[in-house]
């Protein structure tokens, strides 16, 4: 009989715990009730918001809801926006039925995805339905290829392979280069193969070239060692902080010390918990965003991240998502018409008029004077980093 | 009481056709009206597939008591060799429906053969090492795919495990199956009715086996190892028709994902995805197809429609998962369906007997 009660009590407490979660739900922002004559934009967005890469979609989420909400309070703004967040569990599947929600939901134009496997799955649907797409983070260029209605903000991965192995060659950074890349990841297997190929053209020797398939790896001394005993002078990483902080340990216990290269995946190697941070000093990376900036929109925008999220650094993620919510408003100001009754097809047809026009450019965190093909890729200028004392120092 | 009880399992088999039936015309009658949002309207065929994986694992777990945690892995075989299949038919075949039906078999075929090739050893072993097992080859099969680049030009099929440039293509050559990035780009041909065509025929198809002499040993091998074998009963044959016929269907099912989607990678069929498919299992019933069906059908819609309390709704699903066990599960409750049930038969045999009484006293006068 006890064992009974201890049941029902059980079954009661689910219960009751599934109703007052069920009562938490919802944190979609709603443009402000007091919005007088101002019109509202409905902006979708989607990214991985639990799962492996929720540290991603959850960055981008954040800086585009700083941004949001600045657009929000302007006393003078004509415009509002209702955000509209989605999870796609990094998953295409998922990232489909987000996609679908939003469109119930009736999203004018989507944010995202922030990760390139459910961009790709979602882009056709998009397409065929002409709901305008920016990516604030998918860097494949298989996202944008054949698609006039996805645009990206961030450099697709041959540009950042490209470029890398152009500012190496340029500055004479080394002229053995060791690549190691994570090649069961798209993103690092991307940089990685435009890379070789412009090393190749650029007479850069890579001697030696290792992989490895999981960014949950811990053991990266074979990689190293290999990289040593070939004479490597420069490691080039494209993959991100986690693995990267750890090749960084392991190859100064090993006592070799060459030059470390990274891409924008490795934004963040500073704020790991336990890494020891004098240990990056002097490593490089290829980032389009600074947090230590001292120009005014960047100080600004930290300072509100860090004043909303506990304190937390915005990472590159952040700003791109912050980037891509002020893209698609100075656009829809730009164009001067009232967007806010503009079905999702016709706004489409606005943004892509607006984005690839010549007249267009958009600065922002992560680039000055953006501009967009008509392919829907971004121009903007590269910017390197070196970290020095404990802070990213441009080179 | 043979004839009887055959009689009763050909009533339940219909039963299962005629609900796959009644869901296909409710959606159809919906869509047609416009009162199906676009959100479940893309749902349909992953319904219809994770059903399909549902049966036929139900086919491995319940009826063959074995259990296997690499369903996924025959998944993503059919799914990755129906979309090379599909793209390779292009030029040949034009009509769409027929294309997906070849692309289906061939998905089939080679996830059937993997199902022969894993069963050989993994047969021969019992309970948890069976399911180590399998759970090491739904990881293996994810890794090999990893690595898998697959390309097709003018010259035909081009495979390696190296890299997309180790393919030699000439310059018309398309990357089908590109590694870790999977195969992106596939031209969506799946259709909810395509999808319910081949649930009717995995429905059809495991039905009568199990309703077979086949279906019965396997049973009788499930139930009593030692007594089965004594009787004579090829143990490991028995074990491998279910075995064999649950991977086909798998692969099956995959193909119709893949080509629902304009992207898979092989990371998506990982051992959460099995998991996900046993869940469906355990939680309809084990070696009850029509509970899996259901089951598979409402975990998959029930994220969906749990998508407004956001972060929270992966708490909400687990709890409601929880909740759902605790409560099939509960003798009170089961009692109490018991005696409803009994009580319903006894008010329906007594109208029928007053009725009867009726109609012979109104025959009598």
């Amino acid at each position: 009989m006890k064992m009974k009660k201890s049941r029902i009590l059980a079954l009661l407490l689910a219960l009751s715990m599934c109703f007052a979660l069920a009562a938490c739900g919802g944190d979609k922002t709603p443009a402000p009730e007091t919005n007088g004559d101002k019109a509202v934009l409905k902006l979708g967005f989607i990214g991985p918001l639990t799962g492996g890469a929720a540290l991603y979609g959850e960055s981008a989420k954040r800086g585009a809801e700083i941004a949001v909400d600045e657009i929000n309070a302007m006393t003078d703004g004509k415009l509002t926006i209702e955000f509209n967040p989605q999870d796609d569990e990094h998953d295409s599947e998922k990232a489909v039925y987000a996609y679908q929600q939003l469109k119930d939901q009736g999203a004018q134009a989507v944010i995202g995805c922030v990760t390139t496997t459910p961009c790709l799955a979602v882009a056709p649907d998009a397409n065929a339905d002409r709901m305008f797409m920016l990516t604030p983070s998918a860097t494949s260029p298989k996202v944008t290829e054949g698609r006039d209605n996805v645009y990206q903000i961030c450099f697709s991965d041959p540009t950042m392979g490209n470029e890398s192995a152009q500012f190496i060659k340029d500055k004479a950074l080394a002229s053995k280069v060791a690549l190691i890349y994570n090649n069961a990841d798209a993103y690092s297997q991307g940089i990685a193969t435009a890379f070789k190929a412009k090393a190749a053209e650029l007479g850069l020797q890579i001697v030696s070239e290792t992989t490895f398939a999981s960014d949950d790896e811990k053991d990266f001394t074979v990689q190293l060692q290999d990289a040593k005993t070939k004479g490597a002078e420069l490691i080039f990483m494209p993959i991100y902080y986690n693995p990267a902080s750890l090749i960084i340990k392991q190859a100064a216990d090993m006592s070799y010390a060459p030059k470390f290269f990274g891409c924008d995946g490795m934004d963040g190697i500073l704020g790991i918990e336990g890494f020891d941070k004098t240990l990056a000093e002097g490593v490089m990376l290829m980032t389009p965003f600074n947090a230590d900036g001292q120009d005014d929109a960047t100080k600004k925008f930290v300072e509100s991240y860090k004043a909303k999220y506990n304190g937390e650094i915005p990472s590159q993620f952040a700003a791109d998502g912050y980037d891509c919510v002020y893209a698609i408003y100075n656009a829809a100001m730009a164009s001067g018409e009232d967007v806010s009754k503009m079905s999702a097809a016709d706004f489409c047809e606005l943004m892509i008029k607006t984005f690839s026009s010549d007249t267009f450019t958009f600065s922002g965190l992560t680039g000055e004077n953006m501009t967009w093909s008509k392919t829907g890729e971004v121009a903007k200028n590269t910017t390197v980093f070196e970290i020095k004392g404990g802070v990213y120092a441009p080179m | 009481m043979k004839l009887l009880r055959n009689h009763r399992a050909g009533l339940d088999g219909f039963i299962n056709y005629g609900l796959v039936l009644v869901f296909y015309f409710i959606m159809q009658f919906l869509q047609n009206g416009g009162n199906l949002t676009s959100t479940f309207t893309s749902q349909l065929v992953p319904i219809c597939v994770y059903m399909i994986m549902a049966i036929s694992l139900n086919l491995v777990v319940g009826i063959s008591g074995e259990l296997s945690l690499g369903h996924a892995g025959f998944m993503s075989v059919g799914a990755f060799s129906g979309v090379v299949a599909s793209a390779s038919l292009m030029e040949s075949v034009s009509s769409a429906p027929l294309r997906l039906a070849l692309a289906i078999l061939i998905g089939g075929i080679v996830a059937a053969l993997a199902g022969v090739l894993i069963g050989i050893p993994v047969l021969r072993l019992n309970g948890d090492y069976l399911a180590i097992v399998t759970l090491a080859f739904g990881e293996i099969i994810k890794n090999v795919i990893n690595c898998l680049y697959v390309g097709l030009d003018n010259a035909g099929l081009h495979i390696s495990i190296k890299s997309a440039e180790a393919l030699g293509m000439d310059t018309a050559g398309k990357l089908l199956i590109n590694g870790p990035i999977g195969a992106a780009g596939v031209t969506r041909i799946s259709s909810f009715f395509s999808a319910i065509v081949l649930l009717l025929i995995t429905l059809f198809v495991v039905q009568n086996l199990i309703h077979s002499r086949s279906g019965r040993a396997i049973m009788a091998i499930r139930d009593n190892r030692i007594a089965a074998e004594s009787t004579g009963l090829n143990i490991i044959k028995y074990k491998m028709m279910a075995f064999v016929t649950s991977a086909a269907f798998a692969g099956m099912a995959g193909t119709l994902y893949a080509l629902n989607l304009s992207t898979v990678v092989a990371k998506k069929f990982d051992f959460n995805t099995s998991i996900l498919v046993l869940v469906f299992v355990v939680l309809g019933g084990l070696g009850n197809l029509r509970g899996s069906m259901i089951a598979a059908a409402l975990l998959t819609i029930l994220p969906e429609l749990l998508r407004e309390y956001q972060e929270y709704r992966m708490l909400v699903y687990s709890i409601i998962l929880i909740l759902v066990m605790l409560i099939t599960n509960n003798d009170t409750l089961k009692d109490m369906k018991q005696r409803a049930v009994m009580k319903i038969k006894t008010v329906l045999n007594g109208s029928n007997k007053s009725t009867k009484a009726k109609q012979a006293g109104g025959a009598e006068s």
